[in-house]
C-alpha cells in the first residue's frame, strides 16, 4: 500500500545528510567537549562549527546561539527567564490566543505565581493586530512573546512590525519559530527579535535538541543549573550527535530555502485548489498567502476529524486533526475557536503539512481518499441532511 | 488503538443511511458536542423489522452504530431495550476505554427511538423505566 505522510509540521524526517554527519559521533567521535584532550576538543569544535551554521540560518552571532534539549525547553526558558529575571520591573506579559501549548502552559504557570497575562485576540486569519498589541503594553510590561508561525494554521505573523513595537517601547520580544524556521525569512536583527526558539526536529534533523537565541544584550537568568557548558547558560553535557545533526539541517535548510519554499508553496497550492474544485462546502482555515508554505488546514464541514484521520491512517496516509473525540470532554483547537471557527467546523477540520520529500502523486492519491471519505461520510451524517434540508 | 472487527465495520458500516417512513426515530448528541447519532426503525407486531443509522462521529462511533442496528435487528421491543453498550463492546470485540462513551450513545440512541414510538403510540415498555430522553453520554464515563 501507498505510504504518504503529511504531518510535517509534526516531525520530519532526518536527512540523509544529517545522519550521515551525526554517526562518527555515536561511536568514534563520543568525547565529552568538556574534556582537555583530543577527543573533547574534537567534540567541542565541531560544537562551535553547528553553532555557526544555526546562527547564519538566522542571522544571529555564535555566542547567541545557546542549545537546549528542544523548542518546548526553550520557550519555557525564554519566557520564565525573563518573568523572574526583570520582576522588579513589571510582572505584565502579553503574549496571544493561538500560541502553542509550551508558550501557553508557561504563561498559566506564571498567572498562578502572580504575574499578569495578556492574550491577544486575532482576525479571522489568525493575525494579531498591532494597534491591539501597542494598546496592551504597559508601565509594567516586560515581555511580549508571540508565535512567528502558528503550528496549526500556518498563520506567519507581522514579526518585523512587532519587533520594531516593542523595541521603541523597550519591552523584550520573543517569538517561538519553530515552525518558521526554514520556511520563511528570518534575521533576528532586522526584526529586533530578543529571543527565538527553534528546534532540530522540523527541520529534518534529530529530535531532542533545539536551541534559543539570546541577543547579546539580553541579561537571562539560567534555567537549567549545573557544569559550565553553553557559556555558562545553560549546564548538561551536550547532546553532541543532536547538535551536529541540527547544525547540519540547519545548513542545508539555508542553502535549500528559496527551492523548499518554493516548492511547497506550489504543492500547498495545488491541494487545496484541487481539494476546492472537487468537494463542495469546504473551507481554508489561516492566512491565504502569509502562512507556512508546507500548511494546509481545511474544514470539512458535516464529517468528523477523527472519522477522516481514521480512514486516511487506514489508507497509508498520515494527517493530523487539532482536536481528538476522548471520554466527555470533546476539545476543538484553542487556535481555531481564536479564528473564530463555530465548534462543528472545528471539529470537521484536519492540518495536512507538506514537505521536501512531498511528490505531486502523492497529494494527487490524498485527494482523491478524501474525496472518497468525504462523498461516503457525509451521506451518513445527519447533520448534513438537517443542513442541507 | 482500533480492532479489525471496528475498522471493518468503520469502513463498511452495515445499516448507514436514510430510511423511508420510519415507524420510529432517535436522535441523540449534537454537533457541537462531538457525536450526532440518528436511529430509524420498522415495527411490525412489537418486531423491529429494519434499523438503519445516521451518525456524525468518530470511526468508533461509526462502527457502534453499526453493530448496534444489526444487533436490534429482528428482536422484539423489549429484546432490543435489553441491548446494552456492554454489548455493543463485546460485538465489537472491545473498545478502547477513551471511546467508551461511543456505545453508551448508540445504546441511547436505540432507546431513544423506541421512548418516541411509545409515546407516539402511547405503549409502555418495562425496558424504558427510568430512561431518560435528555441523558447526555458524554457526561458517562461508566460502561
Amino acid at each position: 500500500m501507498r505510504e504518504v505522510y503529511l504531518d510535517y509540521s509534526a516531525t520530519t524526517p532526518v536527512k540523509k545528510e544529517v545522519l550521515d554527519a551525526m554517526i562518527p559521533f555515536f561511536t568514534e567521535e563520543y568525547g565529552n567537549p568538556s574534556s582537555l584532550y583530543k577527543k573533547g576538543r574534537y567534540a567541542k569544535a565541531a560544537i562551535s562549527d553547528a553553532r555557526k551554521k544555526i546562527a547564519d540560518l538566522i542571522g544571529a552571532t555564535d555566542r547567541e546561539i545557546i542549545f537546549t534539549s528542544g523548542g518546548t525547553e526553550a520557550d519555557n526558558w525564554a519566557v520564565k527567564g525573563v518573568a523572574y529575571g526583570n520582576k522588579h520591573k513589571g510582572n505584565h506579559i502579553i503574549t496571544t490566543k493561538t500560541e502553542h501549548h509550551a508558550l501557553l502552559h508557561t504563561c498559566e504557570h506564571l498567572a498562578e505565581s502572580g504575574f499578569e497575562i495578556t492574550y491577544l485576540d486575532v482576525d479571522q486569519y489568525g493575525m494579531i493586530k498591532l494597534e491591539d498589541l501597542k494598546k496592551a503594553i504597559n508601565e509594567k510590561t516586560i515581555l511580549v512573546s508571540i508565535i512567528f508561525a502558528n503550528n496549526e494554521i500556518g498563520t506567519i505573523q507581522p514579526i518585523k512590525e512587532i519587533g520594531e513595537l516593542t523595541k521603541n517601547h523597550g519591552v523584550l520580544f520573543h517569538t517561538d519559530a519553530v515552525q518558521a524556521l526554514g520556511n520563511t525569512e528570518i534575521n533576528v536583527k532586522d526584526m529586533n527579535i530578543d529571543l527565538l526558539s527553534m528546534s532540530s526536529h522540523k527541520i529534518y534533523g534529530p529530535k531532542g535538541i533545539g536551541a534559543l537565541y539570546i541577543n547579546k544584550k539580553v541579561k537571562l537568568p539560567n534555567y537549567i543549573h549545573g557544569g559550565a557548558q553553553e557559556y555558562q547558560k545553560r549546564a548538561g553535557t551536550e547532546n553532541v550527535p543532536g547538535v551536529i545533526g541540527f547544525g547540519k539541517a540547519a545548513e542545508l535548510a539555508k542553502e535549500n530555502m528559496e527551492a523548499h519554499i518554493k516548492k511547497l508553496t506550489e504543492l500547498r497550492k495545488y491541494f487545496i485548489d484541487k481539494i476546492f474544485e472537487k468537494i463542495d462546502t469546504v473551507s481554508l482555515n489561516g492566512h491565504p498567502d502569509k502562512r507556512l508554505p508546507g500548511n494546509i488546514n481545511m474544514t470539512f464541514s458535516y464529517v468528523e476529524g477523527e472519522t477522516m484521520l481514521l480512514y486516511l491512517d487506514v489508507q497509508g496516509i498520515s494527517a493530523s486533526s487539532g482536536s481528538a473525540c476522548s471520554s466527555s470532554s470533546f476539545e476543538a483547537s484553542h487556535v481555531l475557536k481564536a479564528i473564530g471557527i463555530p465548534l462543528e467546523n472545528a471539529l470537521s477540520s484536519i492540518r495536512f503539512t507538506v514537505g521536501d520529500f512531498t511528490t505531486k502523486e502523492d497529494l494527487d492519491y490524498v485527494i482523491e481518499t478524501i474525496v472518497t471519505i468525504v462523498n461516503k461520510y457525509r451521506k451518513i451524517s445527519p447533520y448534513y441532511n438537517t443542513k442541507k434540508g | 488503538m482500533f480492532n479489525d472487527k471496528v475498522i471493518e465495520h468503520f469502513m463498511n458500516p452495515h445499516n448507514a443511511g436514510d430510511m423511508d417512513n420510519p415507524d420510529a426515530e432517535g436522535t441523540i448528541g449534537s454537533p457541537v458536542c462531538g457525536d450526532i447519532m440518528q436511529i430509524f426503525l420498522k415495527i411490525e407486531d412489537n418486531i423491529i423489522k429494519d434499523a438503519k443509522f445516521k451518525t456524525f462521529g468518530c470511526g468508533s462511533a461509526i462502527a457502534s452504530s453499526s453493530v448496534a442496528t444489526d444487533m436490534i435487528k429482528g428482536k422484539t421491543i423489549e429484546e432490543a431495550l435489553k441491548v446494552t453498550n456492554k454489548d455493543v463492546i463485546d460485538e465489537l470485540g472491545g473498545l478502547p476505554s477513551q471511546k467508551i462513551h461511543c456505545s453508551v450513545l448508540s445504546e441511547q440512541a436505540i432507546k431513544t427511538a423506541i421512548y418516541n414510538y411509545a409515546k407516539k403510540h402511547n405503549l409502555e415498555f418495562e425496558g424504558l423505566k427510568g430512561f431518560d430522553p435528555n441523558f447526555d453520554p458524554h457526561e458517562h464515563h461508566d460502561e
